[in-house]
């Protein structure tokens, strides 16, 4: 199925949370309401059409200028086709559902998002940073974060 | 023959200083603690295997701390993993040493500016005894290290510690 079928499909079931897209570029992306993610996951995977039984990536991304957000690189094992979605919040209210029900592979990508990028996943079962260790302040990969001068007494710069 | 085969042979007896006997036993079998960190880890892997064979120079990884007298911090140390280093050397007994391999361990490495979650050399968390520069070090680089450890151990005294 092309992109332009698949974002047909989808914006005849979810209209207003099908937010946006580009269907013309190398990998066609489109960008869904962030509350919503779960069940547009589940319509994705579960659809006979769709079958988006594979996510192959989940990365979290800060636009600057406030915005941080996820990518989904999705493909489907039947259908042989894929599509990127993307979902957008603000750093003032960085909440993204989670779709680690729907694909179990996102579970840990999603708490590396939260780890370093500090976007809240709504409905996750296990919201712990994975990587860092975790008294640690901050998130390492946000476009503004400082680097601390001192971690449990042990001096961070060179 | 060697001198110190002719040396036992002898009448199975020999004469030396209690401090040279000492040293002796302890430069030639530095137990090592079993732990690798990063790429670094896979060069150690490299000097203990068939090529380089680590155990020539008495070297036996140990899965313990408690039997372990020399520690390779082979890799880039995280802060995170700083507190655990720590508290492996406190629970090693003395005397005790520490080699630092490659850049990571000695400096930071390739992450001495941007990495927020490095600890800018290991020496800022234990004390370390020789530092074996490189990128990774090349396995003959490590055993450089260990002579130089074995040299520095050779010269210890029983009544002064040396460092
Ligand atoms: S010094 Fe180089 S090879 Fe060694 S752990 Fe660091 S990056 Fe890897």
């Amino acid at each position: 199925m092309t992109a332009e079928e698949i974002y047909n499909n989808l914006k005849a079931k979810f209209g207003d949370a099908i937010v946006e897209a580009k269907l013309d570029a190398l990998q066609p992306w489109i960008v869904v309401d962030p509350n919503r993610t779960k069940e547009i996951a589940l319509f994705l995977r579960d659809e006979p059409a769709l079958q988006f039984d594979s996510m192959m990536c989940l990365s979290g991304v800060d636009y600057n200028g406030g915005k941080l957000g996820i990518v989904y690189h999705l493909f489907s094992m039947v259908h042989k086709h894929k599509i990127v979605l993307k979902a957008h919040c603000t750093k003032e209210n960085p909440h993204i559902q989670s779709v680690s029900s729907v694909w179990g592979t996102a579970n840990w990508h999603e708490r590396e998002v939260f780890d370093m990028y500090g976007v809240v996943i709504d409905e996750h079962p296990d919201l712990r940073r994975i990587l860092l260790p975790y008294d640690w302040e901050g998130h390492p990969l946000r476009k503004d974060y400082k680097v601390p001068e001192f971690y449990n007494g042990m001096k961070v710069p060179y | 023959m060697g001198l110190l085969d002719q040396r036992f042979e002898n009448g199975n007896v020999f004469i030396t200083s209690l401090e040279n006997l000492l040293n002796w036993a302890r430069l030639s079998s530095l137990y090592q603690m079993q732990f690798g960190l990063a790429c670094c880890a896979i060069e150690m892997m490299a000097a203990s295997a068939s090529d380089f064979d680590i155990m020539r120079f008495g070297i036996i990884p140990r899965a313990t701390p408690r039997q372990a007298d020399v520690m390779f911090v082979a890799g880039t140390v995280t802060l995170k993993m700083a507190s655990r280093i720590k508290r492996l050397y406190d629970q090693m007994a003395e005397p005790r040493y520490v080699i630092s391999m490659g850049s990571c361990a000695n400096c930071g490495g390739p992450y001495w500016e941007h990495g927020y979650h490095v600890l800018k050399g290991v020496d800022r968390v234990i004390p370390v005894d020789v530092f074996v520069p490189g990128c990774p070090p090349r396995p003959e680089a490590l055993l450089e290290g260990i002579i130089k450890l074995q040299e520095k151990v050779r010269k210890e005294s029983v009544v002064k510690k040396s460092a």
